[in-house]
């Protein structure tokens, strides 16, 4: 399928995921069938608004779904082995010692009482098996490569700042040396130049140590510096993904042109920003067809009753009756 | 964290908590005056020989009560507890306030120390296990019987205790704290005590347990929903490893200062139980002088009540301090 012509094989790769989540007998399909690979070392940014999934689709990778979660269909491997990413104590060996995760540590991901050093630690401790002292070096060793003294280590993580408590949390997803790094808005609470420095370490972090990254957020102008990926997310489902330079410079989806015309950009004398008309779906009673129809400028009679099938464009994939003809076209070629 | 502030930070607590103590001492002073009853009265007037009104008035004389309270009673009492003097009983004739305190104290600390100490172990572990796992078998019947505990009055429970236990099984004393007649200075006395301790300790202890329930529970089940035990979670930890770790140190935050605010009472937090089984401690104490308007060994009492109150807070800051290192600056 997707990635079998490319160099690599894909490190991840996942296919039709479905996750449903139950509250109060209502259940609502927060991801439907999602499907992408990413290779070793490939930094992908997820970008949607609230709700549309794309931290559900993190957290399933991550095996972190939460009790309420049910897999409905498709499945996520990892270096070709199925990943029990339903079952919690299955997944424990996964978790971190292959995909870690950069929350905003801005916030309160960092445990309170307890010095940063022994943070770092503990996983180097509890999953690689590593005695005290060996642990707490090789913690101090993370410190200095995310930028902080490691004589810092000592201080609990109110006595930091925003910027170097996402340092702290990276170090302390490197800990266990993970191929994935997922990072759920790692700078959504931090100011614009602090943001800056966090995504460009970030970014040498990853060439420096082979690391592929999934990058959540809302923030499209966050993954043009970082990513070479983008995956667009809608009401549960990828609508477009491509490479950073071709959504950029030729968005197909509507939905994502107009997230790129919502960036503000003073260079261009863009000084309005235009926001995009009605409301975020709702999950539990989803539109008809495509889900993105009751506020798309472009919507035709069949985007009310049929879903789009999300089809291939040369290295992008994107989910829209406006390409439905090419498609069609590219099918026939095929064949 | 330099030197200077925190001896600053220090001396500021103690001029706080020394500005409060006197506060009590007022208060305590007016307080009583102000029940309704007449210490001379109530003292002379269950005397089956008939008394005077002359020798009423001598008695009262004797006792101070005549002078205008203010200035005259209020300033002589501040200035005889700030020297230390807490003065002598109405009621016990010629007895020294401190003395009758210090005599009973004991048996009020082994008391209230042992029924805080169960209700602390159990309470807190219920409580803890309860957030834990929230919505379960072990929460649904922890939460409902330490609310009904917390909202029984402890006396009340104190008298079911004795009906069931000592008066229709007849297992237990309820009465006093030693028997007649056991010989002293032998292990039989010992047991002796324990068996007189057993139901005053469990009926200050069951009153107790379900105040620790609730703030333990409340606590933990903060905490579960806490960012850093997903991220925990995520770091691929079992969950004994998250609870012990992760969660425990920060759901006991809560639980450290409610246990050494509770301290205070230690000196005479079970004046109604006390009442209800003769025991002999501070409540019996206390319970006697009220209904003789003994107010020199209320007053006494009270800044006793008031200063271990005053001290358990200024524990429960240094504790605080030391496990939450936000609050340490």
């Amino acid at each position: 399928m997707t990635g079998s012509s490319q160099d690599k094989a894909p490190l991840l790769e996942v296919s039709g995921l479905s996750v449903d989540y139950g509250l109060k007998g209502v259940s609502s399909r927060a991801i439907d069938s999602v499907s992408f690979a990413l290779r070793a070392g490939e930094a992908v940014g997820l970008v949607g608004e609230s709700g549309s999934g794309k931290t559900t689709t993190a957290m399933a990778i991550a095996g972190l779904l939460s009790p309420n979660a049910r897999v409905s269909g498709g499945q996520v491997c990892y270096r070709g082995n199925r990943l029990p990413i339903e079952d919690d104590a299955a997944m424990r060996p996964h978790r971190w010692s292959e995909t870690s995760v950069v929350f905003q540590g801005a916030m309160n991901a960092l445990n309170p009482v307890h010095r940063i050093i022994k943070q770092i630690a503990e996983p180097c401790m509890l999953k690689l098996g590593m005695p005290r002292g060996e642990a707490t070096a090789r913690a101090g060793e993370l410190l200095e490569l995310v930028g902080i003294p490691a004589d810092r280590g000592a201080a609990y993580p109110h006595e930091l700042s925003g910027g170097m408590r996402q340092r702290v949390m990276i170090a302390m997803a490197l800990a266990c040396r993970p191929s994935i790094i997922i990072g759920d808005e790692p700078t959504t609470a931090l100011d614009v130049i602090t943001q800056a420095q966090i995504l460009k370490l970030l970014g040498e972090l990853r060439s420096q140590l082979n690391l592929a990254l999934i990058l959540i957020t809302h923030d499209l102008s966050v993954v043009a510096e970082s990513c070479d990926r983008v995956m667009i997310m809608y009401a549960g489902r990828i609508v477009e993904d491509g490479t950073v330079a071709e959504i950029f410079a030729k968005p197909k989806h509507p939905y994502t042109r107009l997230l790129i015309d919502s960036i503000p950009n003073p260079a261009n004398g863009k000084k309005m920003i235009r926001p995009i008309p009605g409301d975020p779906p709702n999950l539990v009673n989803r539109p008809s067809g495509c889900a993105f129809h009751p506020r798309c400028p472009s919507a035709m009679g069949l985007c009310a009753t049929d879903v789009p099938s999300f089809d291939k464009f040369g290295r992008s994939r994107v989910a829209c009756h406006l390409h439905r003809s090419s498609q069609e076209d590219k099918v026939a070629a095929h064949a | 964290m330099n030197g200077g502030r925190t001896s600053r930070h220090f001396g500021r607590i103690l001029v706080r908590a020394i500005i409060t103590l006197l506060m009590v001492a007022v208060l305590n002073f007016f307080l009583f005056r102000v029940i309704p009853g007449d210490p001379a009265s109530l003292l002379l007037g269950g005397a089956r020989i008939s008394v005077t009104a002359e020798q009423m008035k001598a008695q009262r004389q004797n006792w101070g009560l005549d002078r205008p309270l203010f200035p005259d009673q209020a300033v002589d009492y501040l200035s005889a507890t700030l020297r230390g003097d807490f003065g002598y009983s109405f009621k016990f004739r010629g007895r020294r306030v401190a003395d009758l305190i210090v005599e009973r104290l004991p048996a009020t600390i082994v008391l209230v120390s042992l029924a805080q100490f169960i209700a602390i172990v159990c309470g807190v572990m219920l409580g803890l296990y309860a957030g834990w796992r929230r919505g379960g078998a072990v929460d649904h019947i922890a939460t409902g019987a330490s609310l009904l505990l917390y909202s029984t009055p402890s006396f009340w429970v104190a008298m079911i205790l004795i009906v069931i236990f000592s008066t229709a099984l007849g297992w237990l004393p309820g009465y006093g704290a030693y028997s007649p007649g056991v010989s002293t200075r032998s292990l039989d006395q010992v047991l002796d005590y324990l068996r007189h301790l057993t139901l005053p300790v469990s009926a200050v202890a069951l009153g107790l347990i379900g105040q620790y329930v609730v703030v333990a529970r409340a606590a933990m089940s903060d905490v579960v929903t806490e960012d850093y035990m997903v991220t925990a979670r995520a770091k691929g930890l079992t969950g004994g490893q998250m609870l012990m770790r992760h969660a425990f140190r920060n759901a006991m935050l809560p639980v450290v200062t409610l246990i050494t605010l509770n301290l205070g009472y230690v000196v005479a937090g079970a004046i109604t139980v006390e009442a209800v089984f003769a025991w002999p401690g501070i409540g019996g104490l206390t319970v006697e002088a009220l209904n003789a308007r003994d107010y020199p060994v209320l007053q006494g009492v009270f800044l006793l009540l008031g200063a271990s109150i005053v001290l358990a807070n200024l524990v429960a800051d240094l504790a605080y301090g030391i496990l939450d290192p936000r609050v340490r600056q």
